[in-house]
């Protein structure tokens, strides 16, 4: 599948990973959420910058425990469960929040 | 002692990864991380081995934007985070390759020949590439 | 003759059998895991520092950055060459001998 944005088209994969991570931007992730239903609040930005921060520095997108641990040790324990990122984001912060930020699949996830 | 063990639902198994293979020459040392990777979801005892060529894996300053390939050495410092914190060198290996350990991207234990073979002796699976 | 080599010489023994039937006069090009035959300090390293005068030795350096290997003390008198002066060297040698 590919996004379209003005007049631009994104590749994506046929689950709508963007194949390139390099053309991210924030209005690409804008429409990604929209895809996916998701109405963006600062709440889920957090998220997803952090995601991208992660994928910085490790050049992975981490599995579901592993976010919730880093995001528990930056953030706190109010945010850093699975409770908070399942509201955020309902079908799986992992991978929801993962393609939003315009990153691979994470790792170990079927 | 003993009463804790019959209440033990499922042992944890001591799983061994053992890297033999420079990186990007072939794909065997990425598959063997991402292995690691997936496999750290299972709650088991795992502690990953760098042996002969498989020392390069860690080498510092690595920079691919050359050959066109992803540059996977920042993924081993993720690897505390998923929680595989045995990483073992052997310090004849490194040794033979002129290396030591400030030229490796993390904090690793340098154990001897004889004192891995010892551990590798210990484990319950060992995985090989 | 142009050899390239793209094994390294501590893990299999291309590089030895290639510097073994090399004829004097020829071209050695390290490439892929094969650069780590240029690293000074290394098992294999006196082994190809005792055939300088007979050969000569090039390391192709995008496969030496991607392997963190760009400030690491290489072997005196090994050039490093990019993609450009690969392509040079096949041009300048008639034939070319690729050890797998």
């Amino acid at each position: 599948m590919a996004y379209q944005l003005n007049g631009q088209t994104f590749e994506a994969d046929e689950e709508g990973y963007i194949k390139d991570i390099s053309q991210w931007s924030r209005e690409l992730a804008e429409l990604i959420a929209e895809d996916e239903n998701i109405d963006m609040t600062d709440d889920h930005w957090e998220v997803v910058n952090f995601l991208r921060e992660y994928y910085e520095e490790y050049q992975i997108a981490p599995a579901i425990r592993v976010l919730t641990k880093a995001v528990k040790k930056t953030m706190g324990p109010e945010k850093g469960n699975s409770k908070y990122l399942y509201e955020l984001f309902p079908y799986g912060p992992a991978k929801q929040a993962c393609k939003i930020a315009g990153l691979p699949k994470p790792t170990g996830c079927i | 002692m003993m009463e804790d063990d019959d209440f033990e639902p499922e042992a944890i198994k001591r799983f061994m990864y053992v890297n033999r293979k420079a990186p990007y020459g072939t794909i065997y040392a990425l598959e063997s991380l991402e292995t690691v990777l997936i496999s750290a979801a299972f709650d088991q005892d795992v502690s990953v081995v760098f042996l002969d060529d498989g020392v390069f894996q860690l080498t510092k300053g690595q920079d691919t934007t050359g050959i066109n390939m992803k540059n996977f050495s920042p993924t081993f410092r993720a690897l505390e985070g998923y929680d595989v914190e045995k990483l073992y060198f052997e310090k004849e290996s490194l040794e033979a390759r002129g290396l030591t350990a400030d030229d490796l991207v993390v904090e690793v234990e340098i154990l001897s020949t004889d004192e891995l073979r010892e551990i590798m002796a210990a484990q319950d699976v060992v995985i090989s590439a | 003759m142009l050899h390239t080599v793209n094994k390294s010489p501590l893990e299999r023994n291309t590089l030895e059998s290639c510097m073994r039937l090399a004829k004097a006069g020829s071209a050695i090009l390290l490439i892929e895991d094969g650069v780590y035959g240029a690293l000074r300090g290394t098992r294999a390293a006196d082994a190809v520092a005792a055939r300088m005068n007979d050969f000569k030795f090039y390391v192709l350096g995008p496969d030496v950055a991607a392997r963190g290997l760009s400030e690491a003390p290489l072997i005196d008198g090994i050039e490093v060459v990019d993609y450009g002066g690969f392509v040079d060297l096949v041009a300048e040698h008639e034939a070319q001998q690729a050890w797998l």
